[in-house]
Formats: C-alpha cells, structure tokens, sequence
C-alpha cells in the first residue's frame, strides 16, 4: 500500500517551502491593502477615447489631489485609487469636470468610498471573523469526535491545516500585491472564509475514516491506522477537488474581471486544503499520538545537557 | 422503516416540476399571475445602483439613543421611497450608521443630496428685522448646528425669488416680498451669524401636514405646504398679530425666504426661490419629515448599469462550462452513477435557482461565484458515495448491498463536513452585514443553500435513481459502476 504516513516529514517540508517565502514577504511587505481597509475612492471610469495613466494623473494633480494611482484597462477604462472622494461633494463635481475638459465625455462605471475609520473597523471584523470561524468550527470537531479518545487532537489538527492553508493564501497574496499589486479587499476575507470552511470540511472527511478505522481495528497500529484511512480517501479528496478546482477554473478564465482575484483566492486556498487535508493534519494527529515531539525534545535536551 | 422508491420518485418528479416552473420565465406558464411577484433580484453590483453608509453625527454633548437612530432610519425610509426605488435596503448598523441599498437608481449626487441634508423647516419671528436670505441664524428650536454649519452646495438662492409681490394670494404665507426694499435682493453671501440673536420658531416641519412641488401665480416651481390644525391656529394667531412685520422661512438655521406678512394666514404656504430640483427634493424632504440627527457619508458605492450587465454574461458562460466540466468528468470515471449524479445535479441547479427566485436571495457577483463554486461542492457527496460503493463492489459485495452501505457509510462525513461549511456561511452572513452588505452576504447565503440543498439532491435522488435502475436485471452489472469483474474481491480490506 502506498505508504502515506512515513513520509510525513517530507510532506511538512513540503509545505513549509511553500509557506516560508510567503510569510517573508508578509513580514517585508505586507498585505497591499485595498479601500475596504484603508478607508479611500476607488474610481472607475470609462473614457471616450484612450488616455495615458500619466495624463489623468497630471490632471488629477492639477486639481490638488497629488497622491492618485491611476490604472487603464482595455475598452478605453481608467481607474483611479485616491484618498476619499466623498459622492456628492463639491471635489467629486470639480474633478469630473476637470476630467470632462481634459478628455471629453466619459461613464462613470463605479465609485467606492470608504471613510478612514470606517476602514479600521472592517479590519477589526474580518479578524473577529476568522476568528470566530475557526473557534466554531473547533467546537464542532471537538464534538463530532467526542467519541475518540482524544477529541479535542482532532479539532487542533483541523485548526493546525486550516491555518496552513490560510498562510498559504495570504503569503501568495502579499506576493502577488508586491509582485502585480494584487490588493486585498473585503471579498478575499470572504474567499478566505470559505477557504478555511472547504479545509476544514475536507479533513473530516479523512478524520471520519480514522475514527471508523479504529472503531473496526482496521490495522495494528495507529499509523497504519490512518494511513490505511489516507488511502482509502486519497482518490475522493482529490476528486472533490477537481470538480471545484474545475469550476473555479472556468470562473477566473471566463467570469469578469471584478471577481478574479476573489476566485484566485479560493483556488489557491482549495488546492491548499486538499494538499493540507492529505498530508497534514492527519499526519499531524499521529505526530501527537506518537508522541514524537516529546521524544524531539527528549534528544535536543540530552544533546544540549553534555554529561 | 424503508420508503419505497417509486413513492419517492414521484415526490422528486413533483418537485422538480415546481421547480422547474418557477425556472421558467414567461407568462404562458403563468395563466394565474402566481409568478408576478417571483423574479430574480439582481444585487447592486449587478444592475447597478447606489449603496451608502450614513454615520450620525450628532451636535457635542448629544447622545444618539437607537430610537433616535430608528426613527432616523424610518425619515430616511420614507425619503426613499420618495425617490422611487424599487426594493431598496435601509438597515440601521451598529449603535449610530444606516446603511442604504438603491438598486438601478442611476443619480448618486441626488441620492446623497436627498437624504444627507436633515432638512428641519422652520418658519421664525424675526423680531422686525428683514433677514436676507443666506443667513444663519438661532433659534428657540436649537443653535445653528453642524448641520446648518456644512450646507448643502445647492441652497443658494436665485434672485428670481424677491421679484414678485402677490398682493392677491392671501394664502401664500412667504411670497410676499416687498417690492424695492434693498434686502429684496440679498446677496447669498450673507455671513453665517451663529452667536447672534435667537429668534422665536413659530412652526416647523414636525407642524407640517403635507408638503408637496407647486407652481405660484406666476408659474414659477415652489414648495407648497399644508400645516395640521393646531399648528394652523397658532400660526393664525401669530399673523393675524404681526401683520406688516417680516417672517423667514429657515431650513436647517438657514434663511430661505423672507417676507412680509400682508393678512392672517392659517393653514397654506409656498416656499419660494428655489430651483426646480431644489423644490423637488425639498418637498420630498419636508414631507418625510426632518432627520432627528445630522448624518454624514463615510462609504459609498456607485456602479454603473455596464459593468454588472457585462459579468452576468461572463458568469453564465463560466458557469456553463464549469457545470459541463463537472459531468463530463463525473460520468467518465463513475459511469452509470456519475450519470445519475450528473442528473442529481441538474436537479440541484433547478431547486437552487428556484430557491434564489423564492426567497428571494439578491443575486450578486460573488453570490453567483457561490452558486458555481456550490456546483462542483455539491458532487463531493456523490463522491464520497461512490467511491465507498465501489470498495463495498470489490470487497465481492452484491451490488444493491453495496449501494445501501455507501449511502450509509458516507452519510457521517457528508454530515459533518457540510455543518462545517455552513458554520463558515453563517459567520460570514454576519461578517457581511458590515461590511459590503448584499454583496457578501449574498455569496454567504447562496453557498449555504447550496450546501444545503445539494445534501438532498446527492442523497435522496441518486439514491432513489439508482434503486429503481436496479429493479431492472441489466444494471446488476458491476462494469456500470466503472470496475471490471476481475477486480472484485480482490483487495480484502485489512481486518475485514
């Protein structure tokens, strides 16, 4: 049988490369933060004919507003990011004018505003959020397995999975936004919710196994206990995910423009929960069953007590 | 207890026919009118629209009690309403903002005009004096506040406004402006008097029985208004006893017009001097009535009818071929289940969609990214399913036996990884209610009834699918289930 489990170490190194430079570059750079956080106006605009970025850039600047990042698109669509650009105000009036003078007549196809600490409060959410996501979701494990000797390993190994995956889609992103300037908005915190509900559903499925597995004594030890269970649920983990990842999939190549990072989000997020529902979370509950820490740390204080 | 099949497949027919029904578009389906009401509610991003949070901000030292942020919320409501929206949101959010959904209305500078200004009308003795327009002033009703301190760009008064004298209307209580008094044209630049005299309010909006868009005797758009009778009598009483004195009508401490008072008036009056759109919407603000607290904007969003129109389509074909993907995949490597399956999920399709219509869940981008994303969820029962009754075929089980056991079998994971799904949904339904509203929520609502639904449509028929397939002899074969005879009971399950 394909042996799984005794290759667990490597499935953890694996996962670490992939981690690693993410969280590097989180520690560097950061999260590039979008209006939903920040508070600001995101500004589309469909113009009449094509501009340069720099062109509406001088004319924003021309009308004191200096601190404008402005983006063109196909179809002759410019858009501008800036500090709060309050609907209705006078400034919005005057610089649509300006505007209108500079390029002729054009569409507005949206604007967002976000005030200043409206921002701070939706970023205080999303965190809530995810937290109260994760504490649920632990409860629930926590109960469904209450039968198992130890429910609530279960749980914390959901939990462990679940913020791997989260870590790779937040590394990914903090790539992407200071690689391409992929921001984060408010609709990846909703990928990411979903994310942690697909990682955390997909590891039950495996758990499931274990927990039946042991009730029958499928094997003689733990280890084989589970990754006898892997195995039996290696080919629907992986096709759960081939049917979402081709959905999704369909999404980022055909679906618009305004959701592809959202759907990028859960893509990589999904991928990670299958890979982190396979190779780690079950393998961590026999890390913690077999004691193995305790026997790592053991050998580093024998190593480090020369006698 | 075992439901026979039959029973069950009619039960999915009938179902699926209403489903299909409320699908369906058009009026000959339709010969009663039930299906009037049910359409699909496109989200803002969708049709476009305007949503805008408004945050109170009251005057120092002002507490803002959640009655007073309701009985906010309700002006704002009828304001709405004023505005002819169909299906707006108002919400109220936290302890002090209001949030405002206006799908399709395409005039974010009205909106905002509308329903920001607090528009507190009120009519006051100037104590003799004539008060140019422009001015600020205070009244016994309150200091000039914020709200008066920021007024609206528009509330500059034409001159048109003094030119007439209607020594003829007897009813009109503010178009009598004496004809050559230097005051009659007032510059707008009058400067704000904020620490000066209090004048007396006579009646304000809250007197105010109606308020409606009307024309003078010379044509001209004004604010018509009615008072309520014991507001009637005491402002009958006041003019009958200052005729000859000057009178302002204020909104929000401002000076609109001011007149002189030609004879006792008691329950009509005009407001003149105003734009048309100035009168439009100043009528529909005195009507709904005054904001009880100044409010401001602190996020907003516009889209644009375009944009949305484009990802529909985009999102239809997505969708399409992400749900062709799906069943082609699941019919080649499960074969006659993965046909059943594929049949399940049309179903699901049909159920989800006439849920969306039922409820009505407001349709958003993100909620039909939910809806395809819940597409390719929605097989990981079957997956699971069938995946445990192929290892029940290999283990030499008889086929109908081991169908039953991978329904049974599968069953706990099934249920317990969908609760963690929908645990996720709920948070962010509630993550989403201050947040981007319909937007997210919709994507929350839509993957929970997704996940919900499609427990029913992997369980309940493929599982009534295939008992009835088996009653034939046909598909007793285990090639259909996609392994050949040779492997059967091959691979004994360890400590089986």
């Amino acid at each position: 049988m394909l042996d799984l489990v005794g290759k667990r170490y490597y499935w953890f190194l694996l996962s670490i490369l992939v981690i690693v430079p993410g969280m590097i570059s989180l520690a560097v750079h950061g999260l590039r933060l979008s209006i939903d956080f920040t508070g600001g106006s995101l500004w589309e605009l469909q113009m009449s004919r094509p501009v340069q970025p720099g062109e509406v850039r001088q004319v924003l600047v021309q009308n004191g507003v200096d601190d404008a990042i402005v983006q063109t698109a196909d179809n002759n669509v410019v858009l501008i990011r800036m500090r709060e650009l309050k609907e209705g105000s006078p400034e919005k009036d005057q610089l649509a004018q300006a505007l209108r003078n500079a390029f002729g007549d054009f569409t507005e196809l949206r604007l967002e505003s976000v005030g200043p600490t409206l921002g701070t409060a939706i970023r205080n959410r999303a965190i809530i959020a995810v937290a109260l996501t994760t504490i649920g979701i632990l409860a629930y494990i926590a109960w469904a397995f209450r039968n198992t000797n130890n429910p609530f390993l279960y749980g914390i190994a959901a939990i462990i999975a679940m913020l791997h995956d989260v870590a790779v889609v937040v590394g990914i992103f903090s790539i992407l936004g200071w690689l391409r300037g992929v921001e984060v908005d408010a609709l990846f915190v909703t990928a990411l919710l979903t994310v942690i509900g697909f990682s955390v559903h997909d590891t039950i499925v495996v758990f499931d196994r274990i927990r039946e597995n042991l009730a029958r004594r499928a094997a003689p030890t733990f280890e084989q206990i589970v990754n006898y269970s892997l195995v039996q649920t290696l080919v629907r983990s992986l096709n759960t995910s081939l049917t979402v990842v081709f959905t999704l999939l369909a999404l980022y190549l055909l679906g618009g423009e305004t959701i592809r990072n959202f759907v990028l989000a859960l893509l990589i997020g999904i991928v990670s929960g299958t890979y982190s529902s396979i190779f780690n979370a079950s393998q961590i509950v026999v890390v913690w069953e077999n004691r193995e820490l305790h026997r790592l740390f053991a050998r580093l204080r024998r190593q480090h007590a020369p006698a | 207890m075992r439901i026979r099949p039959w029973q069950t497949l009619i039960v999915i027919i009938l179902l699926s026919l209403a489903a299909i029904w409320v699908d369906l578009p058009g009026r000959p389906l339709d010969p009663f009118g039930w299906k009037e009401n049910i359409t699909v509610r496109q989200g803002l991003d969708l049709q476009g629209g305007i949503q805008l949070v408004l945050e109170a901000r009251p005057p120092a030292g002002v507490q803002v009690t959640q009655e007073v942020l309701q009985g906010t919320r309700d002006t704002i409501e009828r304001r709405v309403n004023g505005l002819g929206v169909s299906e707006p949101v108002i919400q109220t959010r936290g302890n002090n903002q209001i949030l405002v959904e206006l799908p399709g209305f395409q005039d974010p500078e009205r909106a905002v005009r509308v329903l920001q200004r607090t528009a507190l009308l009120e009519i006051i003795d100037t104590q003799g004096q004539f008060l140019p327009v422009g001015t600020i002033v205070n009244t016994t009703a309150g200091p000039a506040n914020e709200a008066a301190a920021t007024p609206t760009p528009t509330e500059t008064t034409s001159a048109t406004a003094t030119t007439g004298a209607t020594p003829t209307s007897v009813a009109s209580a503010a178009g009598e402006t004496p004809v050559a008094t230097p005051e009659a044209t007032p510059t707008p630049t009058a400067t704000p008097t904020p620490s000066g005299p209090v004048y007396e309010t006579i009646v304000t909006g809250a007197d105010l029985k109606d308020a409606y868009p009307t024309t003078d005797q010379f044509g001209n758009l004004v604010v018509g208004f009615e008072l309520k009778p014991e507001a009637a009598d005491r402002f009958y009483q006041y003019t009958s006893t200052h005729i000859g004195q000057p009178m302002s009508i204020v909104v929000d401490k401002q000076v609109i017009n001011t007149a002189t008072i030609r004879d006792a008036i008691r329950d009509r009056g005009i407001i003149q001097g105003l734009s048309a759109q100035e009168v439009r919407d100043l009528a529909l603000q005195l009507k709904s009535g005054a904001l009880a607290v100044p409010l401001e904007v602190v996020q907003s969003r516009t889209v644009g009818p375009t944009l949305g129109q484009d990802s529909i389509q985009k999102s239809i074909i997505a969708g399409l071929v992400g749900l062709s993907l799906v069943a082609l995949f699941m019919i080649l490597y499960y074969r006659l289940p993965g046909f059943i399956s594929v049949i399940a999920l049309l179903l699901y399709t049909a159920y989800v969609f006439a849920l969306f219509k039922l409820i009505p869940v407001v349709l958003t981008l993100p909620g039909i990214a939910g809806f395809i994303l819940s597409i390719g969820m929605a097989v990981d029962a079957n997956v699971l399913i069938f995946a445990r009754i192929r290892e029940e075929l290999r283990l030499g089980r008889p086929i109908a036996r081991a169908i039953e056991e991978g329904f049974n079998h599968a069953w706990p994971s099934i249920r317990d990884s969908n609760i963690s799904t929908m645990i996720s949904c709920m948070i962010l339904f509630w993550f989403g209610r201050y947040v981007g509203a319909t937007i997210i929520q919709g994507f929350a609502l839509t993957l929970f009834i997704g996940v919900a639904v499609s427990m029913f449509t992997a369980i309940v028929v493929t599982r009534t699918l295939l008992r009835i397939l088996l009653t034939r002899r046909i598909f007793r074969d285990v090639r259909w289930y996609g392994i050949s005879p040779s492997q059967v009971a091959t691979a004994p399950a360890p400590g089986d």
